[in-house]
């Protein structure tokens, strides 16, 4: 037997390919085992209850689970014409265990949503019911009929039928200013009530301006602190980390102190004639709040990012550039800014993700024309206590967030987040 | 930043001008914090800087709205310091035990999937709070730990974790892993080796992300808002109470005690910093 076929083997055997591939799965294992628990945790208290969210949006089995007769005899009902007995009494029993569990009024309730006027024809249906009016030997049909006229117009037993299936986008389309009209097909809501679009618009449009008013304040600083010398940065760098660490909501309220009619910035433009000190500008409670505030306190995220790149950035380039014959802007435009690119993605995609889903910041300062679209969110899951609605807005927000954070992914990768 | 005596008149003014808007920014970034430190100590209710303290007149200073913070009538701020600390305590315990393990698994050259596993333990600081609260507060009505302590904690470490797992990953990048395997080599079991050898090692990264994790949960608002019961109430939900309703002196005075604490918790991370730039070897 040659030597090149014989295996190597180990002391005990056991050929060394199958010994390493043995102990490399080990290792595997170990190294699986350490992240488990905290993996675990975060997919039954965070990933999951986000999948909860998602069915919680396009839920709809409420009235499924109601009228289960109703829906099945509806089966054979074309919708056009009214429908035949079968469906009157199907919703009859129904309608009467509904009764019996108290539970017609969140019938009306959601009915009323896919169609007005359902309210009153319930209630109406219902003490028909509760005093036993209805007779169960004649044509069910004919006496429900009697009870209100709409119970006679087929559009809401259309609306009924629509409600059959389980699930359902309405939310997702609500949260576009659409819904679903009568024959199923998708409609805008009419002009003046399309809040949603404004808000989407408008949650676009400051994180947009706030991350471009970041990048122009904090590049500049970003180059000073990464090219001074080091005694001098350390202290500068305090007036970035400063503020990264102290509480959001100090930094909020002080912005609402210095904003206010009477406060310093506005005693400011007095004093140096820039407006009257009778008519002193509103500049909280509007998107100049908004833009001025998110700015200062996201501000640190686009320096950080920056500054970690451009301190990798030999200052022999920027020499030889101008040895060669640039002038400093040219040797600056040509050399610099293109290796700081990288820094510029990661602090530009950082800000505008934080920017995107802001809440604290623009509810206190904001006003009402300075809310976005999470402030939106929290007025739904804390008063209307529509969640689903909720969730869904949740998820369209999400959807975009992680669209810009695949990006930032492929172009700077997430390993590469420093923090301080 | 000297400019070289040839420089040009155009170069010279641009230059000036550029440290100029630097100056400028500095300002707006830093100034903020320091309006509030004067106006907690204003002697009157308003939030203006009245005469008297333009003046520098000592009448028109006083301790009283820290004292109204310690001593006040149906003082909220007594609870919720305390509600604050014990959630932070424990979230940042909670944090850093679940995030350096993780961190160690995802440092081993052996760690299978490593990207999609690194991007789930990321996720709750990208995903926007909002979405982070709605999730969370679903999770834990269904466990009926919502309006509990033990939930907020919960949520706490949720939002603690990355800032761990980034910190610690990063220190260990720097690790020498053959001082590990030398441990071994001469009969140290794993835990020991992990707590002689390993954490020592990796103890800076380790503390400054434990500080993320507690300033992450001492600041946390918009998760609490939808948890908290009244008994559960923090600084940060009394905070976004009174500036909700009315801006009053107090939230100044505890705003300046923030500050403090903000400055104490940044000098000890960037020490930490540097000490363990220093153990990595790496020179600046």
């Amino acid at each position: 037997m040659s030597s090149e076929t014989q295996q190597i083997l180990t002391t005990d055997g056991i050929p060394l390919s199958v010994s390493l591939k043995k102990a490399e799965r080990k290792n595997k294992i170990k190294a699986f085992l350490l992240v488990v628990p905290l993996l675990l945790f975060l997919i039954i208290t965070y990933i999951l209850p986000i999948g909860d969210m998602f069915m919680r949006s396009i839920d709809d089995k409420m009235v499924t689970n109601m009228l289960p007769k109703t829906f099945s005899a509806m089966e054979k009902w074309d919708g056009k014409e009214m429908p035949p007995e079968d469906v009157f009494v199907g919703f009859y029993y129904d309608f009467k265990i509904l009764v019996e569990n108290k539970e017609h009024g969140k019938l009306a309730q959601r009915l009323n949503k896919e169609k007005n006027g359902f309210n009153s024809i319930i209630k109406k249906l219902f003490r028909q019911v509760q005093r036993n009016k209805i007779d169960e030997g004649q044509s069910i049909k004919e006496q429900i009929m009697k009870v209100h006229k709409r119970w006679r117009n087929v559009e809401y037993w259309q609306a009924i039928k629509r409600t059959a299936p389980p699930y359902t986008t309405a939310k997702y389309l609500k949260g576009m200013d659409m819904y679903y009209g009568p024959d199923g097909s998708i409609k805008q809501v009419s002009e003046d009530r399309r809040i949603h679009r404004i808000l989407w618009l408008r949650t676009l449009e400051i994180a947009f301006f706030v991350t471009l008013f970041s990048f122009l304040m904090g590049y500049p600083i970003a180059h000073l602190l990464a090219t001074l010398p080091m005694k001098y940065s350390n202290l500068l760098m305090i007036c970035v980390l400063l503020p990264f660490w102290t509480s959001l909501l100090v930094r909020t309220a002080s912005w609402m102190i210095l904003l206010q009619q009477q406060g310093i910035v506005n005693d400011f433009f007095v004093m140096i004639g820039l407006v009257a000190d009778d008519n002193r500008p509103e500049m909280m409670y509007n998107k100049v709040g908004t833009y001025v505030a998110m700015t200062q306190i996201l501000l640190p995220f686009m320096v950080l990012p920056l500054y970690s790149v451009m301190k990798t950035i030999s200052p022999s380039l920027m020499r030889a550039g101008k040895s060669l014959g640039g002038t400093p802007f040219v040797a600056f435009w040509k050399i610099y800014f293109p290796l700081t690119i990288p820094g510029i993605g990661a602090g530009c995609l950082l800000v505008f993700i934080l920017a995107i889903g802001y809440y604290i910041t623009p509810a206190l300062v904001g006003g009402a024309s300075g809310t976005l679209i999470s402030n939106q969110i929290a007025y739904h899951m804390k008063t209307t206590l529509d969640w689903s609605f909720a969730s869904a807005m949740g998820l369209m927000l999400l959807t975009g967030v992680l669209v810009v954070y695949w990006i930032y992914n492929k172009l700077v990768g997430v390993d590469n987040i420093k923090l301080g | 930043m000297a400019l070289p005596k040839y420089t040009e008149t155009r170069y010279r003014v641009w230059h000036y001008s550029y440290l100029f808007i630097c100056a400028c920014v500095f300002i707006f970034l830093i100034a903020p914090l320091f309006v509030i430190f004067p106006l907690s100590f204003n002697a009157e209710e308003f939030l203006v800087f009245s005469e008297g303290m333009k003046n520098l007149d000592p009448d028109a200073f006083s301790l009283r709205w820290y004292k109204d913070m310690i001593y006040g009538t149906k003082n909220p701020w007594g609870l919720a310091a305390k509600n604050s600390f014990i959630i932070a305590i424990f979230a940042t315990i909670g944090s850093i035990i679940l995030g350096t393990l993780a961190a160690l698994g995802l440092s081993s050259r052996y760690m299978p999937y490593k990207g999609i596993i690194m991007a789930t333990l990321i996720s709750p600081m990208i995903v926007p709070l909002i979405i982070s609260g709605v999730a969370i507060f679903f999770f834990m009505a269904k466990a009926g730990l919502a309006a509990t302590h033990t939930g907020i904690v919960l949520a706490h470490i949720i939002l603690g974790t990355p800032f761990v797992v980034i910190t610690v990953t990063a220190t260990l990048t720097g690790f020498d892993h053959s001082v590990t395997r030398a441990a071994s080599s001469l009969g140290s079991n794993p835990v020991n080796t992990f707590m002689k050898i390993t954490l020592p090692l990796i103890l800076p990264g380790v503390i400054s992300g434990g500080l993320f994790a507690f300033v992450t949960s001492f600041d946390e608002v918009v998760v609490v808002l939808f948890l908290a019961g009244l008994e559960n109430t923090t600084i940060p939900i009394q905070m976004w109470t009174g500036l909700r309703e009315q801006l009053s002196p107090t939230i100044l005075a505890v705003a300046t005690c923030l500050i403090i604490l903000s400055t104490l918790i940044l000098v000890s991370a960037e020490l930490l910093r540097r000490r363990s730039e220093r153990l990595r070897g790496i020179n600046r």
